[in-house]
């Protein structure tokens, strides 16, 4: 770990580049540190043999050995290669497919790519002009087209010798007409091919000479890399790799033996086959025409490629996912009366989470404090770092030596303290709010808290979800957090420039109420302003009774003005302005709301106009608080006054019940007379549409429009006062839609946008006779959630709710791979000093960021407000 | 040109036409260059900064609501319009890059003098492909005379003002082993004779396609469907066929669309294509009810078509180009990608993000990316 090195040891030194070539046989006994030449691995005391694939001069893993190569102890040495020679050239599985194409475009004799000079030259000329036009896209084409024309060739133009037909026997067999070809053979013309012919073909001679294609030597990996386990027992495991490498040594030296012995030809081809086998089976075990090598319990080994490949392989999983310390995780709970940029950290967390902080001449005393207290007591301190970069344990022990020694230089591990910087996090991470930056409140209980009005960037409710907590651990880091992930900071949306953070739910409806026709005595004012904890009522004048709005308006500050509409409004030909019936015309002057009640289209999040103002006005630090302000007493107005729904708020006057049942009726009955105009044949279809098809689009138009009446009549007949209709209006929680399906008429399951048509034949169920097209046979719910379904009309819900859940089920996987596609695509794109957007590569994407240089997230819905500045002006 | 005026040049064209459509026109100048310049103080406040790591937030942007969207297509919510891929399927359709898409159609505007009921009906009749199965009402095979007989359905055929001639010629192109003779309401065809002896079902697959022989209107254009859109009328079409329908005289050609992006690529260009991308994915994001700013998407759409073709965000298209060895092994096929780059002894400069992350380092983005120049003290 990082933090066991001393400051001092530091190596501030940065990769720049990585080259990938092809390891030449050269290089590989070069960087080798063993050549292996025995399959064996223990000796008989169980210490690892030399020249063995466990020799200990490839690295260490037993704890308490010493490396032979560079003589640093476990973890400290990252192991070293070693070689093997084989006794005859194998081929490499993963080049047979440029072995092929090099096979077929050189001539068998001389090896010069079969095509007159003059031909060659042309190419030349025509790769390097594509790559200079379009980098390796063109290229990779040109190369494609050369390599085409040159395979097929009867004759060889150079040497004038003639070819033949070379084929492939998959996986790593060369055929010429019919007869193998050898790896021998291979490499000897591999051998001879020129670098230029090399370079025409797409390979760089300096890092990839083709006969490095077919292997000599073998390099063998360090055993860092393939580590044994011991069993319980005491008996060792071996890794895969060890397993697999154990196959190749042993069959290598064999195939020795044999050929020294003069061994009969057809016993040396049989172990040299067997021998490409495993170190096929090395690089690759999951080949399609390969059995895979097994363990003896029938498991497929997993070797090179499987290790790095896939999601669980080493890039994804180790080298691009992180994992880091000081990080903690548990279930969330909603705390309105913390801030918005405050998260809730329990205390147990924050007495194992810790800040780092430097002793100063200045500050030795506090941190003394800290030290004093030790791991157990809070805020306390858990380890105390020596300036040599010792880390030392606090301990009960450990308590008064560790006091003594601390001074300046020394840095000490501090417990978690309110204000301290947080990142906080809930997966999926699917955009930049997922991950905020929060102030940390230590507080009793388990569970991490958080002010419920930053749920919607999380996406978090409190059903048991869990979060994620990061605490920076360098100054840098903390001040990143705190300059650009700080909550305030993401008030608006990078997505689409509008709110992301707003009041919701009880919020809001209790800032309806309050500001709809609430009525207060001045100690009631007094007391719910105190709850919330404003403590200035000079803004209360000297009145006895106060209205919701004037206890509204204390909160705003004094030059604050805003003209808007709530969702009230009806878009009436000519506006009464603050007379405005529906009380739907939001007027603030000076500070003072005059009309209007705050409702979603005010103060949520999206929209959310008054806040939107506020925070253009006033700041983004200033918007937060007044945010928290405004949750809190939206809160409290409803906890004064108390807030429930019942199920008389769904009783409907006898009227509004005929009145829908009137509408169903119609509707009903405007079916059957499509149904009746359909089997007379009377009924006109749609162009580009059959009969049948007509007549269902006809009816669910009929049957779509019978639920919208529906929740008309019954909005138009409810009683205001319900707080149902008061979560409906002002925007809190559910629509009318919601409504009227409680209390008018389910309406129409529509399953893929048609009617329900499956089941048995000719009907839906077993209950209706068939060929039934009314619409209580396919699907109309006519009942209500609170009267009741009837059995079919339940059987029918379930449908349609089985296909919605199937289908979000399926979704997930599918937007999932399309985002991890874009994020993958366009990480790298920047905008550059110069105000162009360029990729990894500097290619030019846009030549201006969104052909006018706007920062969604700093915008107002992606543009200026000039309709906002203009009123504001005038 | 005075300090005030400056600010009303130096705005966007768009920001600098809402000022003068907002305020009256009997605002003075002195008032339009104050707002001017307001409006001009806020637009440079809201400029990205250098280093903002654009990509990654579009990406964001658009992935994030794909969880929102949904899966199955719907047509229309009018009643008469067609069918259409929509919600996240198109989506990933356009992003893929796919050729074929599953629900090409086009909206195709005429120009003003046919802009009336009977008219649009003709034109869509024209436009609308007929095979010769739509014209006819039965076939008969006549096996020992190698004949196949045709009866002709004069009243469709008049619905679709196709004559006589026009089907004889369209009928003539299709081999030179059939002969064509039309008798009242009767097409005959003879199958010559050719060396080798025909068998049964050489007869029934030339009647099979003879079924599907293109007579008239454009092709890959099997339905058609005249609506009016607010003032116009218009013809919606299920397939596409750019090249052919813009060729249509009574087609205004300015107006004519398809939603097949790679249609408008061959025909208009790679600029047309890119802005057919960004309408495409658009009008998803409009239906779905999200809210995407276009500047994202057009991040995305010019990242397609960088290259001059339109390329798919797979591995493919835009992930293939991209410089780095490392960044394209991370995202699939790691395998490949590390040994085509041994072959080429390609090297890796560590620019772009992902190769940072693997070893640990700063990313050459945002505040990654500006570095500090100092003067070091010789120790």
């Amino acid at each position: 770990m990082t933090e066991d090195i001393a400051p001092e040891n530091y190596v501030y030194k940065q990769v720049r580049s990585i080259q990938f070539n092809i390891l030449s046989p050269k290089m590989i006994k070069k960087m080798a540190s063993a050549k292996i030449v025995t399959p064996e691995l223990y000796d008989k005391e169980g210490y690892p043999v030399d020249g063995g694939l466990m020799d200990v001069r490839l690295g260490v893993i037993d704890p308490g050995l010493k490396c032979k190569t560079c003589g640093s102890k476990l973890k400290e040495c990252v192991g070293h290669f070693g070689y093997i020679s084989l006794a005859r050239p194998i081929i490499h599985v993963n080049f047979v497919k440029t072995i092929l194409d090099l096979l077929r475009c050189t001539c068998r004799e001389c090896s010069r790519i079969l095509l007159p000079q003059d031909a060659l030259d042309r190419y030349n000329e025509e790769i390097q002009f594509s790559v200079r036009e379009t980098g390796s896209e063109g290229s990779r084409k040109k190369i494609k087209e050369l390599v085409k024309k040159a395979r097929g060739q009867g004759k060889c133009p150079h040497c004038k010798s003639g070819q033949y037909k070379v084929n492939i026997e998959k996986p790593t067999t060369f055929l010429e007409n019919e007869k193998r070809i050898s790896p021998i053979e291979i490499r000897t013309r591999l051998e001879k091919i020129t670098d230029e012919d090399a370079s025409l073909l797409g390979l760089n001679p300096e890092a990839a000479r083709p006969e490095w294609m077919v292997l000599t030597v073998l390099p063998i990996p360090p055993v860092t890399m393939r580590p044994s386990i011991t069993l319980e027992t005491g008996e060792r495991s071996e890794d895969d790799l060890t397993h697999k490498l154990g196959d190749i040594v042993r069959i290598n030296q064999r195939l020795f033996e044999n050929i020294n012995a003069g061994a009969p030809e057809i016993i040396i081809e049989d172990l040299w086959d067997l021998l490409q086998y495993h170190i096929t089976t090395f690089f690759d075990n999951s080949l399609a025409q390969l059995p895979p090598a097994r363990h003896r319990s029938g498991e497929p080994l997993k070797t090179l490629t499987e290790r790095i490949k896939s999601k669980e392989g080493r890039i994804r999983h180790n080298l691009t996912g992180k994992r880091t310390n000081f990080s903690a995780r548990t279930v969330i709970s909603p705390d309105p009366m913390l801030k918005i940029n405050e998260v809730g950290v329990p205390s147990v967390i924050a007495e194992k989470l810790t800040v780092p902080e430097r002793v100063t001449g200045w500050n030795i005393e506090y941190l003394k404090g800290f030290v004093k207290n030790g791991p157990k007591k809070y805020p306390g301190a858990n380890y105390i770092i020596r300036p040599d970069g010792k880390k030392k344990k606090l301990t009960e022990e450990t308590i008064e030596q560790s006091l003594e020694e601390l001074q300046p230089g020394y840095i000490v591990e501090r417990h978690l303290m309110d204000g301290d910087i947080a990142i906080f996090n809930r997966q999926p991470s699917l955009h930049r709010v997922s991950m905020m930056c929060h102030r940390i409140v230590v507080l009793p209980y388990k569970t991490l808290r958080l002010n419920p009005a930053v749920c919607h960037p999380y996406n978090a409710d409190f059903d048991g979800d869990e979060m994620n907590l990061h605490i920076p651990q360098t100054e840098e880091a903390r001040t990143e957090a705190e300059m650009l992930m700080m909550v305030q900071t993401q008030l608006t949306s990078p997505r689409y420039g509008l709110s992301i953070i707003g009041c919701t739910q009880d919020a809001i409806s209790g800032n309806y109420l309050l500001t709809k026709d609430m009525i207060f005595s001045r100690s009631e004012a007094g007391d719910l302003l105190t709850s919330i904890g404003v403590m200035d009522f000079s803004k209360l004048g000297n009145k006895e009774t106060l209205t919701g709005k004037e206890i509204f308006s204390v909160l705003l500050p004094d030059d604050f003005n805003f003209v808007g509409r709530s969702r009230a409004c009806r878009k009436c030909e000519t506006c009464l302005k603050e007379k405005c019936k529906n009380d739907a015309y939001v007027l603030i002057r000076k500070g003072r709301l005059i009309s209007g009640v705050m409702d979603k289209a005010n103060l949520g999040e999206g929209q959310g106009l008054m806040l939107r103002n506020l925070h253009k006005k006033y700041g983004e630090d200033f918007a937060v608080d007044m945010l928290g302000r405004l949750f809190k007493l939206g809160v409290e107005v409803l906890m004064k006054r108390g807030f429930t729904i019942s199920i008389s708020d769904l009783d409907i006057t006898e009227e509004a019940r005929l009145e829908v049942e009137q509408l169903i009726a119609d509707a009903e009955g405007r079916v059957n007379e499509l149904i009746d105009e359909y089997r007379k044949g009377e009924l006109e279809a749609l162009p580009g549409r059959s009969l049948r098809e007509t007549l269902e689009v006809r009816i669910m138009e009929v049957l779509n429009r019978t639920r919208g009446d529906a929740g008309k009549v019954i909005s138009k007949h409810t009683d205001k006062a319900t707080n149902l209709t008061v979560m409906i209006q002002s925007g809190a929680r559910g629509s009318s839609i919601n409504q009227a399906q409680m209390t008018g008429c389910v309406g129409q399951q529509a399953l893929r946008g048609k009617r329900i048509e499956k089941g048995y034949s000719k009907r839906t169920l077993s209950c209706f006779i068939k060929g039934n097209l009314n619409p209580e046979a396919h699907g109309f719910i006519r009942s209500t959630f609170k009267g009741g379904l009837k059995p079919h009309e339940f059987f029918f819900q379930s449908m349609v709710g089985r296909d919605s859940l199937m289908d979000t089920a399926l979704r997930t996987p599918k937007s999932g791979y399309l985002y991890r596609r874009l994020a993958n695509s366009l990480q790298d794109l920047k905008v550059e000093y110069d105000g162009t957007v360029r990729d990894a590569g500097r290619r030019i994407i846009q030549f201006k960021y969104g052909e006018d240089g706007v920062d969604v997230s700093k915008s107002e819905g992606g543009a200026v407000n000039v309709e906002r500045i203009i009123a504001n002006k005038s | 040109m005075t300090k005030e005026r400056d600010y009303e040049t130096r705005l966007p064209e768009k920001l600098a036409k809402e000022i003068r459509r907002i305020l009256p026109s009997s605002a003075s100048k002195k008032k339009i260059s104050e707002i001017a310049g307001e409006v001009y103080r806020e637009y440079k406040d809201m400029k990205v900064e250098p280093g903002e790591a654009v990509g990654i937030v579009a990406a964001e942007s658009i992935g994030e609501p794909g969880t929102q969207m949904t899966l199955n297509t719907f047509h229309f919510a009018g009643v008469t319009e067609m069918n259409v891929t929509l919600g996240l399927p198109r989506i990933i359709e356009i992003l893929d890059g796919r050729r074929l898409i599953t629900t090409p159609t086009m909206e195709i505007y005429l120009k003003k003098e046919y802009n009336d009921k009977e008219k649009v009906r003709g034109v869509a009749l024209s436009i609308k492909e007929a095979h010769l199965s739509e014209v006819t009402s039965e076939f008969s095979i006549n096996i020992p005379e190698a004949k196949i007989e045709v009866k002709l359905d004069r009243g469709k055929m008049g619905e679709l003002k196709i004559s006589e001639s026009v089907l004889l010629k369209a009928l003539k192109r299709v081999g030179k082993t059939i002969s064509v003779d039309i008798k009242d309401d009767l097409l005959i065809f003879k199958i010559k004779k050719g060396k080798e002896e025909k068998g049964i079902s050489e007869v029934y697959r030339i009647k099979e396609k003879l079924k599907a022989t293109h007579i008239s209107g454009v092709k890959g254009i099997p339905h058609v469907l005249p609506v009016k859109k607010e003032r116009e009328y218009i013809i919606l079409t299920a397939g596409s066929n750019l090249k052919k329908v813009l060729e249509l005289k009574e087609v205004d050609a300015t107006r004519a669309v398809t939603n097949d992006i790679f249609e408008i690529e061959s025909t208009l260009g790679i600029e047309a294509a890119r802005q057919a991308i960004i309408n495409e994915v658009f009008k998803v994001i409009e239906n779905q009810g999200l809210n995407i700013d276009i500047r994202h998407i057009m991040l995305v759409a010019d990242t397609m078509c960088v290259n001059g073709r339109v390329k798919g965000i797979t591995r493919y298209g835009v992930v293939r180009d991209k410089a780095s060895t490392l960044a394209r092994a991370s995202f699939e096929t790691p395998i490949n990608h590390i040994f085509d780059a041994s072959l080429k002894g390609e090297v890796d400069n560590l620019n772009s993000v992902i190769e940072n992350v693997m070893l640990n380092q700063p990313v050459p983005i945002g505040t990654g990316l500006p570095g500090l120049v100092t003067k070091v003290r010789d120790a």
